[in-house]
């Protein structure tokens, strides 16, 4: 009796994956079936990773076949181990690609996240130019991107994606699935330096709370220090009512956003254009979060065809008091940056209150007034996000203190 | 150094003789100038035709007989009909019931829909084809299975083969989609349109003896004559001679990649920086995703700024079309249509001209068309660091596309070539092009989704964009995070010592010699 498994997708339209099929035996070695793109470029170090990975998991006999349709490394590795899984010959062990240097870097909680790309977790053509298009986050979504049956498949491809994959400074994200499901991904993530956990259908504090006790166990297991952020996602009634509670749920909660989808169907109505059954739930996770000091993000816009559709939404995301706005497309990032970015009066607005902030500071002035008006510190701040938005899309050349008016 | 082959002046080693000819290594750009006298077709005497004009005989094989085919002649055919081509096909047909063989095949481009030649190629009716390959074809040439060598030339190349006689054409059948009972033909109606019949000037010309053959056989006088009837010696009508849908796309597809998008963009504001894009200039763009994107993005840049072109170097698209018509350019200056809407208006619009490779790209024309282009935007399979770049065969070593002509343009004022920097694992920008097609001094910019690459001998674009946001970088750092990305160096493919084809340079000299691809 043979068992076999196979993990990854074949055929004539696949790009940058591959098919992997394992076929254990009692003896004859490790027999080779390859049929690659890029053979004759790549096909010596791919057997040499295949065999290494085979070796990992003690598998001495097999036959391995491989359609491959110019995968990456980091693909490649996790088809192999996706389809041990399934044999369950793993015995509980994960084959960790390299950590690259390139995904060795930080994030902040307070910085821009306009837009954040959601990246389905199964799919690794998206993966590797994600980052080119410079959006503010990429999210590498294990949810409702990916079929049931490919959940595991996806916790592997992500996990390698996350060490290997350059995304160019974007923030990395992943959404997680829903809880408690979704507490099974993290020891996929939580080492190899995600920086933000999406939270899908948050209904309660106490799901945010279960997610960062499990996200702090596992960092103390792997003996790692550093702040991993949340950003819980508001899909249902009882979670818009709970919003401001579920947004003050941890200290790493560094975003509050909603989805619309789930959150239109929950209460009984469908998705319109002009999204007035969403105004209340909108504006509720707007307020909770600004009650609770972090950033609130608007939902998606999944027209990726209508370009004036999505900027009239993000005038809208942005006029109801969102800082950011999801994304399907990498096209989207450059209209939704361009409508994020100040407009001139209020660049204006915040370049008098930074100088009067500054002059204040140099005069050792613990107040700051402009002209017969004192300047609050949240003012000040918001002012100086202002500027930094505005520098960062080009709205103010770096010289602006010297430029006068 | 094998005894039969020379280096040439880029430094690649190439056969001293090409198909039983002396051929010249390449010397570098503009050096070679040969000083004979131009080929000439044979005296024609008008008493030898009908006085009624009606030249036309019953069929292909008649055609062929009364132009008195013989073994080893070369037989000429043309690529407008590209891939719906059903005339080459047919010709070898009809030659093989003939009984004749080791018959050269000269066309301008050859198509997957040629792959019944091979059977001609095995059976021995054709000796080997001097034209571009792809597909079946390029398969079976790779693998040296061709007794002769595959030459492939630029479109200005082959017309410069033609004139100055290193092809003789014995036979020349244009496949016209309309023509008249004297051989007057175009390309502008009937079912088979494809706008122009440039690529078959110089066959008209040169060759011993003209067959037209058409689907749309009209009353004298055919106008426009595109091929001039006094060049002709036979006209043959067929029920079809091409399959419409695959000759013209009814829409050409703009890219929907992101990546792409990226890249086509990014070439748009660079030529926007460097200070190209001024009312008054001229460029030219293919009918790929990527250039067909660009030209989209150059017409938004072109209304904001209030410009127009003066003139525009198709193969045209309906977006090309689009900007004549809004007024964005005063020509179009066309090589080939690309769809219906180009069919149409050059059809309707004098301003909208056809040219053919004699204006063009033509090393024995006295200038061309293609040096006076303020900025054109070409695809390849390969560059390396040196900014050579590779258009006809893949990394592995295959025949993939023809030169077309991308040669001829890279005289434009502006080169760039905007690709990705690497096609799922396969390296795009390496440390030496597999088959060199474009010696690197000819290439200005490499436009890739990762940055763009200037080269060292353009200092004026250097110093141009020097302020500009665009993420201008060396084209080595490009290389280096490419192989980083796709983990590693790849392998060079194993190649056998046979050579199995040429690159002409666009004067007729060897630029590159194509091995055989083991198995």
């Amino acid at each position: 009796m043979s068992v076999s498994a196979e993990a990854g997708r074949k055929g004539a339209d696949v790009r940058s994956d591959c098919w992997v099929k394992i076929t254990p035996t009692d003896s004859g070695g490790i027999q080779f079936r390859m049929n690659s793109k890029v053979q004759i470029m790549y096909g010596g170090s791919i057997e040499e990773s295949m065999s290494e990975g085979l070796k990992f998991f003690k598998i001495a006999n097999a036959i391995v076949e491989l359609e491959d349709g110019g995968a990456l490394p980091f693909t490649i590795m996790a088809r192999v181990e996706t389809a041990v899984k399934r044999l369950n010959l793993d015995k509980g062990k994960q084959w960790l690609p390299e950590f690259k240097a390139i995904s060795n870097y930080e994030t902040t909680r307070d910085r821009f996240r306009r837009s954040r790309l959601y990246l389905p977790g199964n799919e690794p053509k998206f993966m590797v130019n994600a980052g080119i298009h410079k959006p503010d986050g990429i999210i590498l979504d294990l949810e409702d991107s990916v079929a049931p049956i490919e959940k595991d498949a996806a916790q592997t491809l992500v996990r390698n994606a996350l060490c290997q994959v350059n995304f160019y400074g974007a923030e990395r994200m992943v959404r997680i699935n829903q809880i408690p499901r979704g507490l099974e991904d993290l020891k996929y993530i939580v080492p190899h330096n995600v920086h933000v956990i999406l939270i899908p259908k948050c209904e309660s504090a106490d799901q945010v709370k279960q997610v960062d006790e499990e996200v702090q166990r596992i960092l103390k297991k792997n003996d790692i220090s550093k702040e991993i952020f949340y950003m819980p996602i508001i899909e249902s009634a009882l979670g818009a009512i709970r919003a401001y509670e579920i947004a003050i749920a941890s200290p790493n909660i560094v975003a509050l956003t909603i989805g619309l989808e789930d959150y239109t169907a929950d209460i009984g109505t469908q998705r319109t254009l002009a999204g007035r059954e969403s105004f209340w739930a909108r504006s509720q996770v707007v307020n909770a979060a600004r009650a609770a000091g972090v950033q609130p993000i608007d939902t998606v816009f999944s027209d990726v065809a209508d370009m004036e559709g999505l900027r009239q939404s993000v005038l809208e995301a942005k006029s109801l008091g969102f800082d950011g706005k999801g994304c399907i497309h990498p096209r989207q990032i450059q209209v939704i940056h361009e409508e994020f970015a100040p407009a001139p009066e209020e660049i204006e607005k915040a370049k008098k209150i930074v100088l009067a902030f500054e002059n204040a500071e140099a005069k050792g002035l613990g107040v700051v007034s402009l002209g017969s008006k004192m300047i609050d510190p949240p003012v000040v701040k918001r002012a100086q996000r202002t500027i930094k938005l505005a520098l960062e899309t080009g709205k103010l050349s770096s010289d602006w203190r010297e430029g006068g008016e | 150094m094998a005894k039969d082959l020379v280096e040439n002046a880029a430094g690649r080693l190439v056969p001293k003789v090409v198909n039983g000819k002396l051929s010249v290594p390449y010397q570098g750009i503009g050096k070679y100038r040969p000083t004979e006298t131009k080929t000439a077709p044979p005296i024609a005497t008008c008493s030898d035709y009908p006085p009624d004009g009606n030249k036309v005989l019953p069929d292909l094989k008649t055609a062929l007989n009364e132009a008195g085919i013989k073994s080893q002649m070369t037989i000429s055919t043309h690529h407008h009909f590209r891939n719906g081509d059903l005339v080459a096909n047919q010709i070898f047909n009809a030659a093989a019931e003939i009984g004749v063989n080791d018959l050269m095949w000269f066309p301008s481009a050859s198509f997957p829909c040629h792959a019944p030649i091979i059977k001609h190629l095995d059976s021995g009716v054709v000796h080997h084809i001097e034209g571009s390959m792809n597909g079946p074809l390029g398969d079976y040439c790779s693998c040296g299975k061709m007794r002769g060598l595959g030459v492939l030339r630029s479109h200005g190349g082959r017309y410069q083969a033609v004139q100055d006689g290193e092809v003789h054409i014995d036979i020349a059948v244009i496949a016209a989609p309309t023509a008249d009972p004297f051989g007057n033909a175009n390309g502008l109606t009937g079912s088979s349109a494809c706008g122009l019949l440039g690529f078959a000037l110089a066959d008209s010309q040169y060759a011993d003896k003209v067959i037209v053959v058409t689907d749309n056989l009209i009353d004298f006088p055919c106008v426009p004559w595109q091929i001039q009837g006094n060049y002709v010696d036979y006209v043959v009508v067929m029920d079809k001679i091409g399959e419409p849908e695959k000759i013209i796309s009814g829409t050409t597809q703009i890219t929907r990649s992101p990546d792409r998008l990226l890249i086509a963009e990014m070439t748009a504001q660079f030529i926007k920086e460097a200070g190209i894009l001024q009312d008054g200039f001229s460029f030219q763009a293919g009918a790929g995703g990527t250039a067909l994107s660009f030209a989209i993005f150059l017409r938004e840049m072109m209304k904001e700024m209030g410009i127009k072109a003066r003139f525009v170097r198709g193969g045209s698209t309906q977006y090309l079309v689009q900007m004549l018509e809004e007024g964005l350019t005063d020509y179009i200056l066309d090589g080939q249509t690309f769809d219906l809407e180009g069919v149409r208006s050059m059809r309707e619009n004098p301003r909208h001209v056809n040219t053919s490779p004699f204006t063009s790209y033509n090393y024995h024309s006295k200038g061309n068309f293609a040096s006076m282009v303020d900025v054109v935007v070409l695809g390849a399979t390969e560059v390396d660091i040196n900014f050579n770049a590779n258009v006809v065969t893949h990394s592995d070593g295959r025949l993939l596309h023809g030169i077309g002509g991308w040669q001829n343009c890279l005289f434009s004022r502006c080169t760039i070539l905007p690709i990705p920097s690497f096609r799922d694992r396969i390296p795009v920008i390496v440390d030496e092009v597999t088959t060199l097609c474009g010696p690197g001094e000819l290439i200005d910019v490499v436009v890739t989704e990762r940055g763009i690459a200037i080269n060292p001998l353009r200092q004026d674009l250097i110093e141009a964009t020097k302020n500009s946001s665009l993420p201008i970088r060396s084209i080595e750092e490009l290389k280096q995070e490419v192989e980083e990305i796709c983990c590693g160096k790849p392998e060079k493919p194993k190649l056998g010592d046979k050579i199995v084809a040429v690159t002409k340079w666009v004067d007729g000299t060897v630029l590159d010699s194509i091995y055989q691809v083991l198995e």
